[in-house]
């Protein structure tokens, strides 16, 4: 076993070494431009390609024509929302999304928002991250042309039921984008039986390259068009202009028919793995609480608030396992997460979450090292946690007067 | 963000962390900070003769923040009540290399050290109005 241990992948992923394999000669041997129609160098970029745009299409059930190529997710999301935004502009302003999205999705329609573009409602979730669909529905008005729910959550891995809102969204008449970041390429994704009209993924978040990812745009039933966001030379159907990074885009589709592939067993393996870092963790570790839903959730994901102790010097103190905490430190902001504020946890046992994200390449020798090092670090904190020592005392924390500052 | 070797040293080997009994003779207690804020510092002197024999701490916080209250029962250690007024947050920043966004342990580190103080103060005061 090798340390560091990376346990971080919903920030991303390492890339698998048979999608780096095909992606190796469109550097060097085959560099062309696929959008070169009158030579052997372009041809050979664009068949690679549409190749890739088969093998991510098949992933999620959809048509190669529907998979337009961007940068990322976040790019992605920018282009679904600003593009319908202004293509459906006569229809209506109103989009609903949740309160729980990425920033990616959350700042673009807060930025729309703040210039009077757009009129948005910020639907809740209950305590275990998930949305009503029922809530989706009455928050439909004469106005709304956009709902987007994203399927996973990049923070707690709770899974939507994006099946019911699609129902809705079709039923209404009305679009509906999913941000799937989180969900492609770890859960079964079919854009029909999900009633999803725009969706946006990324390839490094399922063991391919960093900078590429896609939007799905659906073409029939309805025909769903967008206003690119970007003026140029008319790529992508003339929705996302610019020159294809075609070893990326090869990339991305090795990482999606490997993902197709082994789903089935990732699942199994990853599951199996999470659930017993979970239970070790829990019954060793007193006040220990899950975050996110105990079932509906992501199969390499476990989020977990430990009281008394802070998130950040959690991850110090396990400095040879990359996670991530939802505690304010860790952030920019100086808030702590605002996905387990919306779940209702409060503002103290968000500051003590720790996120583990478990992936592809993730041992059982790791997860025994970190069941280990979780229960000491924790140990160790709480024993120099005046909290700890106070709730021991049978102190009641709610009842003291803290001197905020 | 990387912490300093300063920082990582007294996270890892914390100086006299633990509690003394706050109603021991001598002994003030200082508690600073909010869970909700995501820290809350414990910081404990005993003075004998006015001179500050021991101190312990206890902190719930981010490694700069435990850092600081271990580094600052070090400097409290030997010290007089008057000498022990005049410790700043700027000297903790300076001495564990504090980033701007961790100069509020230090503040904090620096509320703490006066409210123990305080607390002593006023203990003695309190005991010297019983005496008369």
């Amino acid at each position: 076993m090798k340390l560091p241990i990376f346990l971080d992948n919903h920030s991303t992923t390492p890339m698998d070494p048979r999608v780096l394999d095909t992606m190796l000669p469109y550097f060097v041997e085959k560099f062309g431009n696929a959008a070169s129609r009158n030579h052997a160098f372009g041809w050979a970029a664009e068949e690679a390609v549409e190749q890739a745009r088969k093998q991510i299409a098949k992933l999620i059930k959809a048509d190669p024509k529907e998979i337009v190529f961007t940068s990322g997710a976040t790019e992605s999301d920018n282009l679904a929302i600003k593009g319908v935004l202004e293509m459906y502009r006569e229809k209506g302003d109103h989009i609903i999304t949740s309160s729980t999205e990425h920033r990616a999705v959350l700042d673009t329609v807060k930025s729309l928002e703040g210039k009077g573009k757009a009129a948005v409602t910020y639907l809740p979730v209950d305590k275990f991250g998930m949305v009503n669909p029922e809530d989706v529905r009455k928050a439909i008005t004469e106005k709304t042309i956009l709902i987007s729910v994203m399927l996973a959550n990049n923070e707690i891995g709770t899974i939507n039921p994006v099946k019911e809102i699609g129902k809705i969204a079709k039923e209404k008449g009305i679009l509906f984008h999913c941000d799937a970041t989180q969900g492609v390429g770890k859960i079964p994704v079919d854009v029909q039986d999900m009633g999803i009209d725009l969706m946006s993924f990324s390839a490094h978040k399922m063991y391919g390259p960093k900078g590429v990812g896609a939007l799905y745009v659906r073409k029939k039933n309805p025909r769903v068009r967008i206003a690119a966001q970007m003026d140029g030379g008319g790529h992508e159907r003339g929705m996302r202009s610019g020159t294809l990074p075609v070893p990326l885009i090869v990339g991305f589709g090795k990482a999606c028919e490997l993902c197709e592939q082994e789903m089935a067993k990732d699942t199994t393996r990853l599951i199996a793995m999470r659930d017993r870092l979970e239970a070790s963790i829990m019954k060793a570790l007193e006040e220990s609480y899950l975050n996110g839903h105990p079932i509906n959730r992501l199969p390499g994901n476990l989020n977990i608030s430990f009281a008394y102790v802070e998130g950040e010097s959690l991850l110090m103190g396990m400095k040879d396992i990359a996670l991530s905490s939802g505690s304010a430190c860790t952030s920019a902001t100086l808030e702590p997460s605002y996905v387990l504020r919306a779940l209702g946890v409060g503002t103290e046992l968000a500051h003590s979450s720790i996120r583990f994200g478990l992936g592809r390449f993730n041992t059982d020798d790791e997860i025994d090292y970190t069941i280990k090092k979780v229960i000491e670090v924790v140990t160790k904190l709480r024993e120099m946690s005046p909290l700890y020592e106070m709730a021991k005392e049978g102190v009641d924390l709610k009842s003291v007067q803290w001197a905020a500052h | 963000m990387a912490y300093s070797d300063k920082v990582v040293d007294h996270f890892n080997n914390p100086r006299n962390m633990g509690s003394f009994k706050k109603d021991e003779e001598g002994v003030g207690t200082g508690m600073v900070g909010a869970p909700e804020c995501g820290d809350v510092m414990k910081l404990q002197i005993k003075v004998q003769n006015d001179t500050i024999v021991d101190a312990k701490f206890k902190t719930f916080g981010c490694g700069s923040a435990i850092a600081s209250s271990s580094l600052a029962t070090e400097w409290l250690k030997g010290k007089t009540i008057e000498e022990a007024q005049k410790i700043k947050n700027t000297d903790i920043v300076q001495e564990l290399n504090l980033p701007p966004v961790k100069i509020h342990c230090s503040v904090l580190a620096e509320d703490a050290i006066k409210a123990a103080l305080a607390d002593y103060q006023k203990k003695a005061d309190g005991a010297l109005v019983d005496a008369k």
